[in-house]
Order: C-alpha cells, then structure tokens, then sequence
C-alpha cells in the first residue's frame, strides 16, 4: 500500500474519479433504457414484418434490415463522431456527455434491435399459430403472447448489452463526454498512473457484474427454472 | 342432420421456395361436409395436404380458390376482425400443445377468455369448470413446463372448450403422445364430443384413433379426398388402396399375396373369402349351407372385427368337395353375402 500511495494521485483525483463513475452511470443507464426501448421496437418489426411474419411487409423489411446491417458493424469510435451533426440537432450540441449518450443510444439501438430479433425467433410458431386460433388480434399477440415467452432470453440479451453499453461509453471521451473510460485515459494512462487506470477498471467491472448478476436473476425468475 | 362445416371446390396452393419454382398444390378440389354433432376423421399419410385443410377451415390459411362454409357463413369473403371473431367459436387443439410457456396452466386457459372479452369473476368459474372437465382440477397454478405430455394436451382441450365453441379441430391432436395416453386424450374428445355435443374434426394419421370415436371418416392422398363414409363402411370394405393400407394398419383379415401363396401350400380346394356383415347371414346358416352340400370347410385367414357396437368379418375359407357343389352353396348365400375366390 505504501509503495502505491507514493507513485499515484489517485487521492488528490476523488471527486473527479466518483464524477466521472456518476457520468458512465448515466450514459450507461439513459442508453440502456432508450436504446432498449427503440432497439424492441426496431427488433419486433424487424420480427414481425418478415415473411411469414404477423404483419408481413416486405419493403418495411427490408429497409429496417438494411439499415441495421449497414449501421451496426460501424466501430463506435467513428460512429459517434459521424453522428456529431445529428446530435447536435437532436441534443443540441455536439459535444460532452448528452451528445455521447446520444451516440451510444443510436449503435446500441441497431445491436439491440438484432440480439430482440434473434430471442424472439426463438419463440415456437405454434404458440403463435394457436393465439391466432384463438381469435386474437396481431397486437394482443405481439404484446402478450410474443414478447412474455421470449422474455427470459430478452432479459439475458439485455444484460449482454448493458456489457456493450459501457464498453462505449468509455469510448464517450472522444466527444468529451467524460465518465470512468475517459478518467482513466487521461489520469491513468497519460500520466503513467496505473493505480488510477485499475480504479477506473474495477468500478467498471462492478458496474456490469452487477447487472449481469441482476439480469441472470431476473432471468432465471421469469423462465422458472 | 345439417352441415356445419361445408368445403366446396377447396384449392390452396403455396408459391415455391424459390422465385421460379413451381407453385405447391397442397390442397387440391376438396368438397367435404360435416355434420353437426359428429366426430369427422380427417386422415392421410404426412403430405396429405390434411392439416393444411383444417387450417383453411379457421381461415389461418387463407384458400386459393373454393368456398369454406360455416354454419351458414363463407369464411372466405370475411374480414379479418369478422375472423377472429368467427375463430372464437371454432376450438383447435395441436399435435405440440402450443401451450405459452410463460404463463401457468391458469393463465393459458385465461387467455382465450380475454379474447373474448369474458369478466375476470367469469374467467375464474370458467376455468375452474374447464380444469375440473379435463380432469386437471389440482393442477391450476402448475407451470406448463412441469405436465407430462397427456396432460398438456389436456390443458390444451380445456383452452379450445373455454370459449364455447360449436367446433374443435384436433390438428394430430394424440400423434405426439404414446398410446395410452393416446387413448386417455382419445376418450376426453369424445366426452367433449357426447358430453358438449360439439363437433369435432378429427385430423390423423392414426387409423386406430379414427376405429376408437369417429363417426365418419374421409381419407386424404395427395391434397384429394379419396374416399370418405361412415367408420365402419370403410373399415369392413375398403375402397381405395391407401384406404385399403390404413385399415391394414389396425385390422389384417385380407390375406395379401405373400399369405395367400402359403395358404394354397397348405390347404387343397379353393380360397374364398366371405364378407359377413350386420345384414348378412350369420356364419351358422352360411355353414350350413356348406355342410349340406358336403362341402368340406376350413378357417385359414381373416377374423371378426368389432367397430363402435358393431361387428364384421372377412373370412378366407379353404372349401374342398365337387366344384358344382361348392359354387351351389355359393350361390345360395350370395344374396346376403359377398364372396371373392382369392387367387
């Protein structure tokens, strides 16, 4: 501990690092709930419209597909200073840490919207085929027959996601949105502190095993199992 | 009598695979009427087409030409809320169950019951009725994942009875079950059939589930009706040959030419096969009439078969005597019964 104490400024550097760990908590978390509302969104018409689909659309297919694949592979380092502009008319300003929110909630829409489109196809078309037998309308169907069944893995895919989530928003100092990443780029790697760097690292880590313990809970209640 | 569920001219097809392929005629000119009241088998290889039929019936499939009549009403030309509502009163059963995972026993038979816009003070007798009909009663709040498999289908006839329907389609409804359970699911359909008096279109490939509680029966090759009539006609005299391959599979009283060559090894005289029916003469009297002719006699093939309270037999009998004696005895039975020479 002494020889720590001596090489790091990581004392002097509190209330920067909580503010920083409060910035990736709010990107993350206002990410999370955006992004996994739209990427549900985006999913279940993705689901929906395909062929065979409750609501079969072929055009409305394709674009969404053609979107999501052209997006989703854009490393986020690129993606979130391309989408500057857009932020800008969207959050107002093109930097700091609305504008980084706002990039993540973008990519982690298109990454989501696949991981719902997957779990969802999981679901056994029989089950499908039987609420129809049953005289329910497409969006009683959707809502009460789809997503509850494939609610277990939505809730693990979400979880995956949180993981993906914080991995950018350490990336959010590019636009200078600041939180944990950043903090420990610019305390911890530039200034040869690597006491800082594994601080940031650790309250990161905690950060997702908690969710990721949430979320295999949660998982494990909903598919009682 | 009167039709409830009518099929004029029914024709689907599905488009190929592929752009270019050659489109799928699954359903191919099928007219069929079943009464109100009765148990119809619907049966046929897989690929007959069967459960792409009954499936045109609650209109999941739309027909690519031909009418589908429903008490009085073309399904065809209706609207997709005017279906849904007509599929409240049309009950299905599966051969998976398709029972939702994520809900309870309870909540699955709630279901169909929020559709159709039943109280929940309502939902609660309904369901209790229901469970207590399928013999389900202890197993309310047991999760889906945790029946046996008699007991889903269970549960899955208590869901397509909770909204009162005039008609249930068992799509193999006892294909994924093994055969006492078969039987158990078997028996709880004709109660709902006795019992609720509802009617009941029975798809199977299973010829001992049509024996057990059909009343009529159509047989399906190649997207066609081949042949349909009451059970025990088409048990006792099979018509067309894949018919003929069905009522093979549960009764064996028509010596095929592998048999019938180690028949003529063993037994002089001629082979003939008498078709004893409830009109025709008892076998004594058709004896008799051997016996008087000093026919000589002998059993070598075939057996009685007992249908739903009534009972047939083709006999494959070894005669031996003078030819003009032997075809005299015929003749005096064949009013009532229908003979063949085996050969």
């Amino acid at each position: 501990m002494d020889l720590l104490a001596i090489d790091t400024r990581l004392g002097d550097l509190q209330s920067q690092f909580w503010k920083a760990a409060g910035e990736t908590l709010v990107m993350a978390s206002i990410a999370l709930v955006l992004a996994g509302v739209l990427g549900l969104a985006v999913g279940l018409s993705l689901y929906l419209t395909r062929r065979g689909g409750l609501f079969a659309n072929r055009p409305v297919f394709v674009v969404l597909n053609v979107l999501v694949n052209f997006f989703r592979p854009i490393p986020f380092v690129i993606f979130v200073a391309a989408l500057q502009p857009l932020a800008r008319h969207v959050v107002g300003t093109g930097i700091g840490i609305w504008a980084a929110t706002f990039g993540i909630t973008i990519a982690a829409t298109f990454g989501i919207s696949r991981i719902v489109e997957q779990n969802l196809v999981t679901v056994s078309p029989g089950v499908i085929e039987a609420a129809r037998a049953m005289g329910a309308s497409r969006s009683r169907i959707t809502f009460t027959v789809l997503v509850p069944e494939a609610l277990g893995p939505l809730i693990l895919g979400y979880t995956f996601a949180f993981v993906a989530i914080v991995d950018m928003t350490a990336i959010a100092g590019v636009v200078a949105g600041g939180g944990l990443g950043s903090f420990a780029q610019v305390f911890g790697f530039r200034q040869f502190d690597q006491v800082v760097t594994w601080a940031a690292i650790l309250v990161l880590v905690a950060m997702v095993m908690v969710i990721q313990v949430a979320g295999n809970q949660l998982a494990r209640k909903v598919l009682r199992r | 009598m009167t039709a409830l569920v009518e099929l004029r001219g029914v024709v689907k097809e599905f488009p190929g695979a592929r752009r270019g392929d050659p489109v799928h005629r699954a359903v191919d000119g099928v007219d069929l009427s079943v009464e109100k009241g009765e148990i119809f088998a619907i049966i046929g290889y897989s690929g007959a087409g069967k459960s792409t039929l009954v499936r045109l019936v609650n209109a999941l499939e739309p027909v690519t030409s031909g009418s589908v009549v429903i008490d009085g009403v073309d399904v065809t030309t209706l609207s997709e809320r005017a279906l849904r509502e007509l599929r409240l009163g049309i009950g299905m059963v599966f051969q998976q169950f398709n029972l939702m995972e994520s809900r309870t026993v309870w909540g699955n038979l709630a279901f169909p019951l929020t559709v159709a816009g039943v109280g929940r003070a309502e939902q609660q007798q309904r369901i209790s009725e229901l469970l207590h009909f399928v013999g389900l009663a202890d197993k309310a709040h047991a999760h889906v994942t945790d029946l046996s498999g008699g007991q889903k289908q269970r549960v899955g006839i208590a869901r397509a009875l909770a909204t009162n329907p005039h008609v249930l389609l068992a799509d193999e409804a006892t294909s994924a079950l093994d055969p006492e359970t078969t039987r158990d699911v078997l028996d709880l359909l004709a109660k709902v059939n006795r019992e609720l008096g509802i009617t009941i279109v029975l798809i199977t490939h299973e010829m001992d589930a049509v024996r057990r509680i059909a009343h009529r029966v159509a047989v399906m090759e190649k997207g066609r009706i081949v042949e349909t009539g009451p059970v025990l006609d088409v048990f006792a005299d099979p018509e067309h040959a894949v018919t003929r391959r069905f009522v093979g599979t549960v009764i064996d009283d028509l010596p095929d030419a592998t048999v019938t060559a180690a028949l003529r090894e063993h037994h002089p005289g001629r082979l003939v096969r008498l078709a004893f029916r409830t009109t025709s003469i008892r076998q004594s009297e058709a004896f008799a009439a051997f016996l008087r002719r000093d026919v000589g006699f002998e059993l070598v093939y075939g057996g009685i078969e007992e249908i739903q309270g009534s009972s047939f037999g083709n006999l494959t009998l070894a005669l031996t005597g003078e030819d003009a004696a032997i075809d005299a005895a015929l003749a005096e039975i064949e009013p009532t019964v229908a003979w063949t020479e085996v050969d």
